[in-house]
């Protein structure tokens, strides 16, 4: 298939139409805003419907309305405008609403900085809402991940009925790489998964069918309760994802996700040519996160695990020290307030933990 | 014999409300489901629920019903507008969803002129929490959260929906009315069915503002809250067509 | 075998076009990964802006860093900003209408050219980023000028009255590119 040239922003926007998107509501924030820009062209030639909303808040909502209505929809933001989403996702968790969405991560806290980060991570993870839902959260760590994921995603969302989030960052959203985008479904497919939706869907049913029901609550506590190991079940059911490098001999592990996670192979590969035995694991999935990725670590060869992530404090690490469970240190090697983590640095890191400092 | 009242079939029959006695949700409802089914569009409604009191028939309405996120049920109402135009689509909101913690909705969606139908339950205090003080709560009126009495020098004015939304190009119709009396329960009627009919013509936005009572949270009994409603809250909401294009 | 390009400059000279296009053209003519990374600040108008282009036979880590093989500066600021980014045995390339400090660095080549100046000559100042991209690709001869050229074509199709301008100012590039080798 040729390969393209596109931007992580357009390219995910494009990847979701390719997928059966038809809605999608959005609210500018930077460094996203080639998503809502790209699906108010993208959507219209496509039968689709795109509007800007007047808040981060009102979009999300508009995106819950339309997939309650049996409609494969998305919504964008960047850090700050997805903790405004997390009233809707949480809607929509409840509910039973399958929906995708997107972080283009940036600095934080706050209106913290329009760079790039990696400091929404137990925000992704543990708690994008009240209520203690889950979703599959999937980090890319290229812009093809980016539109492989985006577009899988839609599929996963509908199967399991529940939000499923791509957690990007500054860099994948707005660099250019080759992309090979997917195939794109056909208007009777995009169809086909909307009629298919339709005993459920809000969209009104005659008076001798069940009715549409959407209910992100319930007035019955045993009701709720029902549904809440509905949904534990549901989320004890998912596999998690990830890619593990170089573990047999390694010395070090460096372990990181999404952006980081290609700067650390890089650099890994830089040591092994230098005959620093670098090993690496790299979580796919950060929710589920893979624990069992890291049971083929050596813990008596390795001297030390290595955390690299764009977030300080780190958070990525706490999932880590669950996952090495005392077996070994666990260094970090860390940047933040938009600065963009280095191979350089990662190199030191690694040096440092050989050298015994 | 000649029928001449017939229960609506939008409501379940097995079911009780849980309306308070002399709440006019229940009124409201009623109305709504009969024109509904005088329309002929039971089949392709959807009903946007927002929270509080006015959630509390989910359970006993027969038709599709989503609920919002307090105060989004017009973004949630374009959602579905927008991606299935064959469905009506009818936002149920009280004061505090429409007017206070969902105005940018409410009024954004207005201004875009979404082809949605709100219906807008104006009572002047929120119901299901007890009692607080509304963005409509009239100057001088105890709430849970102003116990003596809302001042306009610390709270503001109430808010008058209608009037605002006036202000804006897009909205096709804007109407008050209440349901304190039989003459007024029949042009509320008359109200919801034409908001209904302008949605299905494709005129864009229409809002039903009506002005109802809470007797327990105003502290009185169902027939005192008829009087309180005709000298006192109609003279702060006038009843009439605000906009009507 | 990989080269990292930095370019940088005013905004408004064009750098993101010129780094663009240079690696679309490495994307549609080659197998090999490539990188585009823009950096803007948070204003719209003014400032500096400059970007990345990464070049790899192997996959990319970073797609921008703080060593890098070759470094274009377009005007002063930049070459304050940039000078120490260029790796030793690394190539800058500047625009010598605006920058011409002495190069306080002498385990670096240096190529100049004075595109702000040569675009005025051709009538329009905005080519001053076509002219520097035909001086890179000349300079490093590693990527066939012509399959540039065509990406130059494709992108400026809508304006096609400015495809003979910039055709004139792209193989002014080249010549003076080729020349300082």
């Amino acid at each position: 298939m040729a390969r393209v040239f596109m931007k992580g922003c357009e390219a995910m926007a494009e990847a979701a139409v390719r997928a059966g998107c038809r809605f999608f509501a959005g609210y500018p924030i930077t460094p996203q805003n080639e998503i809502p820009e790209y699906m108010s062209r993208r959507l219209p030639e496509v039968g689709g419907h795109f509007v800007q909303g007047e808040s981060e808040v009102a979009s999300v909502n508009m995106v819950y309305g339309a997939a309650s209505a049996g409609t494969r929809a998305m919504t964008s933001s960047s850090s700050p405008g997805i903790a405004l989403k997390s009233e809707g996702i949480s809607y929509c968790a409840a509910a039973r609403i399958p929906i995708v969405y997107i972080n283009v991560a940036r600095g934080g806290p706050g209106v913290g900085s329009i760079q790039p980060a990696q400091m929404d991570y137990m925000q992704a993870t543990k708690a994008s809402g009240n209520g203690g839902f889950e979703m599959r959260v999937f980090a890319p760590s290229t812009v093809q991940e980016a539109v492989d994921f985006t577009y899988r995603a839609f599929d996963l969302a509908d199967a399991d009925r529940n939000p499923v989030l791509i957690l990007a960052d500054g860099v994948i959203g707005t660099m250019i790489e080759p992309v090979e985008l997917p195939a794109q479904r056909s208007e009777e497919e995009v169809a086909a998964i909307k009629a298919g939706k339709r005993s459920w869907a809000c969209i009104g049913h005659s008076l001798d069918e069940p009715r549409a029901w959407i209910q992100p609550g319930n007035w019955s506590t045993a009701a709720m309760q029902q549904c809440n190991e509905d949904a534990a079940a549901l989320y004890a059911s998912w596999e998690p994802e990830w890619e593990s490098k170089w573990l047999d001999d390694a010395d070090v592990v460096i372990t990181a996700y999404g952006i980081s996670a290609r700067i650390a192979e890089s650099a890994a590969a830089l040591l092994r040519k230098e005959g620093i035995k670098v090993g690496l694991v790299r979580p796919i999935t950060v929710h589920p996160f893979p624990f069992a990725a890291y049971e083929a670590i050596d813990y008596g060869k390795v001297k030390a695990v290595l955390d690299v992530e764009m977030s300080i404090p780190a958070q990525f690490v706490k999932d880590v020290e669950t996952a090495v469970k005392g077996r070994c240190p666990i260094e970090t090697c860390l940047c933040s307030g938009g600065n963009i983590m280095s191979r350089e640095a990662i190199v030191d890191s690694v040096r440092r933990i050989m050298e015994g400092k | 014999m000649e029928l001449l009242y017939k229960r609506t079939k939008t409501i379940q029959e097995d079911k009780v409300s849980g309306f308070c006695p002399g709440c006019m949700h229940s009124t409201v409802i009623k109305l709504i489901g009969e024109v509904l089914e005088e329309l002929d569009v039971v089949s392709r409604t959807a009903c946007v629920l927002g929270i509080g009191c006015c959630g509390l028939h989910m359970d006993y309405m027969a038709y599709d019903n989503i609920t919002a996120p307090h105060g989004r049920a017009c973004a949630v109402a374009t959602g579905i507008k927008r991606t299935n135009p064959d469905t009506l689509v009818y936002t149920y909101q009280g004061d505090g969803d429409f007017a206070s913690i969902g105005l940018a909705e409410s009024v954004s969606a207005a201004n875009r002129g979404e082809n949605i139908s709100v219906i807008f339950i104006n009572n002047g205090i929120y119901g299901m929490t007890g009692g607080q003080m509304a963005p409509t709560t009239l100057l001088g009126m105890k709430a849970s959260t102003a116990p003596f009495g809302r001042k306009a020098e610390e709270h503001g004015y109430p808010m008058h929906m209608c009037e605002i939304l006036d202000r804006l190009e897009a909205p096709a119709y804007l109407v008050r009315t209440s349901c304190n009396n039989p003459a007024n329960v029949m042009k509320t009627k008359n109200a919801i069915k034409k908001a209904f009919q302008n949605q299905l013509d494709g005129k864009g936005f229409s809002m039903v503002e009506i002005v109802t009572g809470c007797p327990t949270n105003w502290g009185m009994d169902a027939l005192a809250s008829l009087d309180y409603i005709e000298e006192k809250m109609l003279k702060e909401f006038p009843l009439g067509v605000i906009r009507d294009r | 075998m990989e080269t990292n390009l930095c370019v940088a400059g005013f905004g408004g000279q064009g750098v993101m076009t010129l780094g663009k296009f240079l690696a679309e053209s490495v994307c549609s003519s080659t197998d090999k990964n490539v990188t585009f990374f823009p950096s803007y600040g948070a204003e719209q108008r003014g400032g500096t802006a400059n970007c990345y282009v990464v070049i790899s036979d192997e996959k990319i880590g970073a797609p921008l860093g703080t060593s890098q093989d070759d470094v274009i500066v377009m005007n002063g600021a930049s070459l304050n900003k940039f000078l120490s980014y260029v790796k030793p045995g690394g190539t800058l390339f500047i625009n010598s209408s605006i920058v011409s400090d002495d190069i306080p660095r002498d385990d670096i080549k240096v190529v100049k050219a004075p595109v702000t100046e040569l675009a005025l000559e051709m009538g329009n100042s905005k080519v001053l980023n076509i002219i520097m991209l035909g001086v890179y690709v000349g300079y490093k001869g590693e990527i066939d000028p012509t399959i540039v050229w065509g990406t130059i074509e494709h992108k400026l199709a809508s304006k096609a009255k400015l495809l003979p301008l910039n055709k004139q100012a792209f193989e002014k590039g080249l010549e003076i590119g080729r020349s300082q080798r």
